[in-house]
């Protein structure tokens, strides 16, 4: 069984101008442990179809389609129903590691209560625990570092923190959302790096949301380009790269720097497929 | 943190030295002034400040007898208009009760305009929101000394419920009018800070986290946004503390209250300089000592700040 | 597939401006307050009575004689002693608007100067400047200007001295966190790369980006100066007769509505609450119009 089926998910957002479609018509499945990358540029919608599954979105977004988890309908749940699956279930770790985190609160409060709240742990059980996921993520002198603010870890320790965060309760799905994005570029690697081993270890499907075409070549299996909120192409990650179908794929893989070649410019995508130019 | 407040502190000291500096001077420089005799002072005020103040030594001898007398005793000296009370004495009459309707009012706005805000905003664009705008709003130009005859209008004149004025020991129906008129204003913009930091937090990506780890909407709003959405507020409440003291002035004198404002304004009208200036330091300290507390509140909340 | 629109570009201004006549409570706090003006400096065309002059058919017997009447000429009623109330309420709406108006323009120029100086400039001149504005805003301002008015004399000068010192504090702090802001933005880094002079730089980049601010704090201290101004008149210490301002004339309605003369309160009280909720509109009008964040 899939672990997540997705068909004709789109995100409406309503803004004093009118109503912004911001995702149309997303579908894709994933398999258990499996990785799927959804892939664009900024405001191509991916963060948004993210959202859009957990229920995330802001009072003013709207979901529409189906969204099955283990095949149960669980898009538009009701909030009480929805946070059974959340971090329980489905966990999600964001791009911006520097605010994801309550500035005000200890780490070790921040990763207890998940805890306490899904699995009825005692205090003491769960700061236990914490401390051991702290240390699976690599977080040296675990023990003491629980108890510190997150203004006092830098970035790169921050979202070593959220992935602990979002892995305490063994989710079977993970949903990164950029999570090397707001990073400098040697820590963007030991993250992936890390993200990697512990879909090993814990046995999880990922969706990686990314726009770096790197990433996905190396560690997804199925590949999902969007556009604009529009899918533009969605197939086995290998295929892809070797056969783009799509104008905008075969721009974005263009758009990749090689070290083998040597050019004067670099790149740029071409947007002509939006008037029917062929590139 | 030791060090935030000892830097705080640090300011707070010059603040009020310069205050008492400008006071002392604006009265040395008063045209008519006791300083100057160009009026003839009743003997014994004279007799008073002479004794007090030494009128022929240089200024700067006068003045470091003022602060000295201020901070090694807290004298403000004597009167100079009445001759056999000194400044201490005036104050200690009405401060008590200034305080009394004073701290309550602070005490109200600041609970009820933060509740109303917090509510408002989780609530956002539903009646209760859209009440606790409307209030806010509205509340602005309400200012103490527009509340004030209307309360008296429509409680007293109108439905006679409450008595017109008077203090009465400090009886219930006498704090009615006096807390709400001072209230008012500072509840109404307490709600409106609340509600717009509130919102903020809600929308912070700190929140989405609470929410994506599947707390309860109870726990994400109590342990997680309060606290946060809170910290905005301190700033204002130093400023909300001044000016309830500086309203009370205009409750003192239309509710007949007998707090510090009756003295303050007869002083000023009367231009008993001691005593203008007494109260005025008082203030100031009171003011000093309370945005210090105000920030050390802050940091004290603020864990970037306490370490 | 594509119902990709192409946006059309809109300039930050014609943006802003198309964004505040939206604003349905700032164009209207706009025409409130536009009218309010208008009938200030034309209404005395209409007065039968002067501000000054006494009815002395009136006096000592306001409450019945004195109510708002078209046949008496008194449109707004008499005040206590007999005098015109329509004639005074207008006088003293010249007044606080004057007030309002000089105190918040003495807080533009000298906020915005002592800002612009103090974020640009930085470093240690920066700390002096900001901290000699800490030190200023904890004083209790409102008794060390009644303690000016007293040494030096209850006049209106004195009142605007004593205002526009309380006034250009919060100003200055405002414009100096901008200009700190700005000073760091990529644009007048790359205008400094390339070697345009520190004044054009002031001139062409920091000051048009400090307008949209400067005009919403100064929206927004126009009633915060008459608000100082009716208090310190409702004390009885701020403008005094034969000028009157709403402070005086809501402290003498407050004072005598024991003798059923309400609209002594009432006619001075609706130009005020008119006025100061026009400037709240339009000052928030202003601020979602030019912040477009804050939306």
């Amino acid at each position: 069984m899939n672990i997540l089926d997705v068909k004709n998910l789109s995100v409406k957002f309503d803004t004093p101008d009118g109503v912004v479609n911001a995702v149309n018509d997303v579908s894709f499945s994933l398999g258990e442990g499996k990785t799927l990358a959804i892939v664009g540029e900024s405001g191509s919608g991916k963060s948004q179809t993210a959202f859009g599954i957990l229920g995330l979105l802001p009072k003013n977004g709207h979901t529409a389609g189906s969204v099955k988890y283990m095949g149960t309908e669980i898009l538009n749940l009701p909030e009480a129903e929805m946070n059974k699956y959340r971090a329980n279930e489905i966990a999600m770790i964001f791009q911006d590691p520097m605010t994801s985190l309550n500035p005000y609160m200890r780490i070790s409060k921040q990763l207890t209560e998940v805890l306490v709240y899904h699995k009825g742990m005692s205090q003491a059980d769960a700061l236990k625990e914490s401390i051991r996921m702290l240390d699976a993520v690599q977080i040296p002198d675990a023990a003491n570092r629980v108890r510190m603010y997150p203004h006092e870890f830098s970035g790169g320790m921050r979202q070593r923190v959220m992935i602990a965060m979002s892995l305490l309760c063994g989710p079977k799905l993970l949903i990164a959302d950029e999570p090397t994005t707001a990073l400098d570029v040697t820590v963007q690697a030991e993250i992936m790096d890390l993200l990697i081993d512990l879909q090993e270890d814990f046995g999880m499907a990922i969706i990686l949301i990314t726009h770096d075409m790197g990433i996905v070549a190396g560690s997804c299996e199925d590949t999902l380009v969007m556009f604009g909120g529009n899918v533009m192409e969605y197939q086995s990650t290998v295929d892809l790269f070797k056969n783009p179908q799509h104008p905008y794929t075969r721009g974005l893989l263009e758009a990749v720097p090689r070290l083998d070649q040597d050019v004067d410019t670099l790149s740029t995508v071409s947007y002509d497929f939006l008037t029917g130019a062929k590139s | 943190m030791l060090k935030y407040s000892f830097s705080r502190v640090l300011v707070a000291i010059p603040t009020l030295l310069i205050l008492i500096i400008i006071s002392f001077l604006l009265m040395h420089a008063a045209p008519g002034g006791p300083f100057t005799s160009e009026r003839p002072l009743p003997p014994q005020v004279l007799a008073n400040i002479q004794a007090k103040y030494g009128l022929d030594d240089p200024l700067y001898v006068q003045l470091w007898e003022y602060l000295k007398g201020i901070i090694f005793h807290f004298d403000f000296g004597p009167s100079f208009q009445r001759k056999d009370l000194t400044v201490n004495e005036i104050i200690a009459q009405g401060f008590p009760i200034t305080l009394t309707y004073g701290g309550l009012s602070f005490i109200v706005a600041t609970l009820i305009g933060g509740t109303l805000g917090i509510v408002a905003a989780i609530r956002q664009n539903t009646i209760i929101d859209y009440f606790a705008v409307g209030i806010s709003i509205g509340a602005q130009v309400l200012p103490n000394f527009v509340m004030a005859p209307l309360l008296v209008w429509l409680f007293t004149l109108g439905l006679g419920w409450l008595p017109g004025g008077g203090w009465n020991g400090g009886a219930w129906p006498n704090l009615i009018m006096p807390v709400i008129a001072l209230s008012t204003s500072y509840m109404a913009s307490i709600a409106r800070i609340t509600r717009s930091s509130m919102l903020e937090v809600l929308n912070s990506n700190y929140i989405r986290t609470a929410r994506a780890k599947g707390l309860p909407e109870r726990t994400v709003i109590l342990r997680h946004a309060l606290k946060p959405s809170l910290v905005p507020l301190i700033s204002y409440l130093g400023v909300a503390f001044v000016g309830m003291i500086t309203g009370s002035v205009v409750i003192d004198i239309y509710f007949s209250t007998g707090g510090m404002g009756v003295a303050f304004v007869n002083s000023a009208l009367n231009r008993d300089y001691s005593v203008m200036m007494g109260i005025t330091i008082l203030i100031g300290a009171l003011t000093i000592v309370f945005a210090l507390l105000a920030d050390l509140l802050y940091a004290w909340v603020d864990p970037k700040i306490r370490y | 597939m594509n119902n990709i629109t192409e946006v059309k570009g809109r300039s930050l201004w014609s943006d802003a401006r198309r964004r505040f006549f939206q604003n349905k409570a700032a164009v209207a706090g706009l025409i409130a307050l536009t009218t309010i003006v208008l009938i200030s400096f034309i209404g005395p065309y209409f007065a039968v009575w002067s501000n000054e002059e006494i009815d002395w058919d009136v006096m000592g017997s306001a409450a019945t004689l004195g109510m708002p009447s078209f046949e008496s000429g008194h449109y707004f009623g008499t005040d206590d002693l007999g005098r015109d109330l329509y004639s005074r309420v207008l006088q003293g709406t010249r007044v606080s608007l004057m007030v309002g108006v000089i105190g918040a323009g003495i807080s533009v120029l000298v906020g915005t100067i002592y800002g612009t100086v103090a974020g640009y400039v930085g470093g240690r001149t920066d700390q002096i400047m900001m901290r000699t504005v800490d030190i200023l805003m904890s004083i209790p301002f409102m008794f060390v200007i009644i303690l000016l008015l007293v040494v030096f004399g209850r006049s209106i000068g004195m009142l605007f001295l004593g205002i526009g010192l309380l006034s250009w504090l919060d100003m200055s702090r405002i414009v100096r966190g901008q200009t700190l802001s700005l000073k760091n933005k990529e644009f007048v880094e790359a205008a400094r790369a390339t070697g345009v002079s520190t004044p054009t730089i002031i001139m062409r980049h920091i000051i048009p980006n400090l307008l949209g601010i400067v005009a919403i704090y100064a929206t927004l201290l126009v009633p915060a100066m008459i608000l100082t101004e009716s208090f310190i008149s409702f004390l009885g210490l701020g403008v005094q007769e034969p000028l009157t301002s709403w402070g005086a004339l809501i402290s003498e309605g407050a004072g005598t509505i024991r003798y059923d003369t309400e609209w002594q309160l009432i006619a001075p009280l609706i130009f005020f609450v008119i006025t100061l909720f026009s400037f709240f509109f339009i000052g928030d009008g202003l601020r979602d119009a030019l912040d477009p964040k804050d939306r």
